[in-house]
């Protein structure tokens, strides 16, 4: 396993699909390990009752069918397939409701879906999930991207209420990859993945998915800083150390032919 | 364990090699062998990690342009397709050595003077080591870390004007530091075809440039670009000057262009995948989300639900 993880971390990021299911064949007896510490790229299927797209992850799936949060049906039907409690559906509900508009702010197009089920302790788990396709074929608004995925898991536990408080423990990962494509230019591509966690405990006073919320969205920020910021600025930084910028060349070796 | 075994014989030895194989030669610039490391631990089969390492490295190295050290210090060989006598034999021109090379150690073994048949004749030579010159003047100035070498590929045994001949100049720029969490590579070949009839050589240049940053994180850039320019057939001191002045122009405007892409990212290229901000340019209001499910009633009992 540490070995398929240190490989995970060197292979190019928008190769991760490909080295995941490389790692899968190689190393059958560790899936479940490998499907829930390897982040990959998120996929969407059809909810037939509401014409709605839905993501799949491993939270909404049973055998070989995943739950809708739109009709709370599996596709394919699946008679026996566990579902949340009325009263988490009914969280599960609205929080639907309110993270497609909180994506279409953010994200202007996309898709998202959020799923929760009861855990041993009390209390419950949530899984915001967000997909966005960039390009200027799908959703990309300003047609900049030949090529743009964004898709962010946040996986977030809910302690049982103790008195006003709850308990919140959040890991987010996102994974990304833009390129852009032109004839002076060439291709351009930056592919990424990273994972971060945050831990809360917070009045329950506004309700479960005011503070879920807002600890997702404070989260999303940080990674896209810091996507933005370091993880790019560094690759930047490394071109920069291998070809310093003409203005710095020139001012340390003027031109020897020129008398 | 037994079973382990059982469930991956699944696949065949092949298949296992190949899978080896993609990963090695998807390692991002300089790190190879810590791939390796990480393929012989979880193949568990030393003769199917010989057979994956002794196939990929070969390629990995010629497509990295590695470059190597002669064990007596008198200069490097890059592992190039054009720099390739056989499989483990480079030559470097500059010296006229030929290197004896471990791929899979990425060392140098053992070093012989080139046969006179394995050097360009010496009005190509002439040509050659004259760009040479020039390239190593530029390759100083413009990368701190650079190296690069001056092959002929075709028409080697030219003796004299009035036939067709072509170099390539290979440069790289390789940076690695580990313990920064940070490496790269900056690649590019330049093909010269000089045509006699014309009195022109054709150049076409391409370039790869890619690094990775992995604190806590994977994120790589992979960049691609070609470009094509051509000037006229003159002396080979006068040749490798103008030809030294298209490379260092177009380098330093693929620089540019790099770095174009790079600020062009938070504003509109990153914007395309996420905001900074919503639409709105306020936080999302997570305090009061009972107003959209107003608007939701309101839009549902005026049917505009489902309009927009």
């Amino acid at each position: 396993m540490e070995a398929a993880m240190g490989l995970m971390r060197r292979i190019p990021p928008k190769h991760s699909e490909a080295a995941l299911s490389a790692l899968l064949s190689l190393l059958p007896h560790h899936s479940s390990d490998l499907l829930s510490q390897v982040d990959q790229p998120l996929q969407v299927l059809c909810d037939v009752d509401s014409g709605k797209e839905f993501i799949l992850c491993e939270y909404n799936r049973d055998a070989d069918s995943y739950r809708s949060p739109w009709s709370n049906k599996y596709h394919p039907a699946l008679d026996d397939g566990p579902h949340p409690s009325a009263e988490l559906r009914k969280l599960e509900i609205e929080a639907n409701d309110v993270f497609t508009i909180y994506r279409d702010q953010y994200y202007e197009g996309g898709i998202s879906s959020v799923y929760m089920w009861e855990d041993e302790n009390e209390g419950f788990i949530a899984c915001f999930l967000i997909k966005k396709d960039g390009s200027k074929t799908a959703h990309g608004r300003r047609g900049y991207l030949q090529e743009g995925s964004w898709d962010a898991i946040h996986v977030i536990e809910v302690g049982p209420e103790e008195e006003v408080n709850a308990r919140y423990c959040l890991t987010s990962s996102v994974m990304l990859s833009l390129t852009t494509n032109d004839e002076s230019e060439g291709t351009f591509n930056l592919s990424g993945s990273i994972r971060r966690q945050m831990n809360m405990e917070l009045s329950v006073a506004e309700g479960h998915l005011c503070n879920m919320g807002r600890m997702i969205e404070e989260m999303e920020s940080k990674l896209r800083n810091s996507l933005d910021q370091v993880y790019f600025g560094k690759t930047k930084e490394m071109v920069c150390t291998l070809r310093p910028p003409a203005e710095i060349v020139q001012t340390k070796f003027p031109d020897s032919r020129i008398p | 364990m037994s079973d382990e075994e059982e469930t991956a014989s699944q696949l065949t030895d092949n298949q296992k090699i190949e899978i080896a194989k993609w990963f090695l030669l998807n390692s991002p610039a300089g790190e190879i062998q810590y791939v390796a490391k990480d393929i012989r631990a979880l193949l568990k089969n030393e003769r199917l990690y010989l057979a994956a390492v002794s196939e990929a490295f070969p390629l990995y190295n010629k497509s990295h342009l590695i470059c190597l050290e002669f064990p007596d210090r008198s200069g490097e060989v890059m592992v190039t397709s054009f720099s390739e006598i056989d499989k483990n034999e480079y030559i470097d021109p500059r010296t006229a050595q030929v290197a004896i090379i471990d791929h899979v150690k990425q060392v140098i073994e053992d070093a012989r003077p080139a046969k006179d048949e394995e050097l360009p004749s010496s009005y190509v030579e002439e040509y050659r080591s004259a760009l040479d010159v020039e390239i190593i003047k530029y390759v100083s100035e413009a990368y701190p870390k650079g190296v690069c070498s001056v092959y002929c590929t075709s028409g080697k045994d030219v003796e004299e004007p009035g036939m067709d001949f072509e170099l390539v100049v290979v440069i790289c720029a390789a940076r690695h530091s580990p313990q920064n969490f940070c490496n790269g590579s900056w690649r590019s070949v330049w093909n010269m075809e000089f045509k006699d009839e014309l009195q022109m050589v054709e150049v076409r240049g391409k370039f790869e440039v890619g690094a990775h940053y992995f604190e806590e994180g994977n994120v790589q850039l992979d960049a691609k670009h070609e470009c094509k320019d051509s000037t006229v057939f003159q002396s080979a001191d006068d040749s490798a000057v103008s030809l030294t002045t298209i490379i260092r122009h177009h380098e330093a405007e693929y620089l540019n262009s790099l770095q174009k892409s790079y600020s062009k990212l938070p504003d509109t290229t990153f914007k395309d995948l996420r905001r900074k901000l919503p639409v709105t340019r306020t936080l999302f209001p997570w305090h009061n989300t009972q107003q959209f499910s107003l608007t939701k009633d309101i839009q549902k009992s005026l049917g505009l639900e489902g309009s927009k």
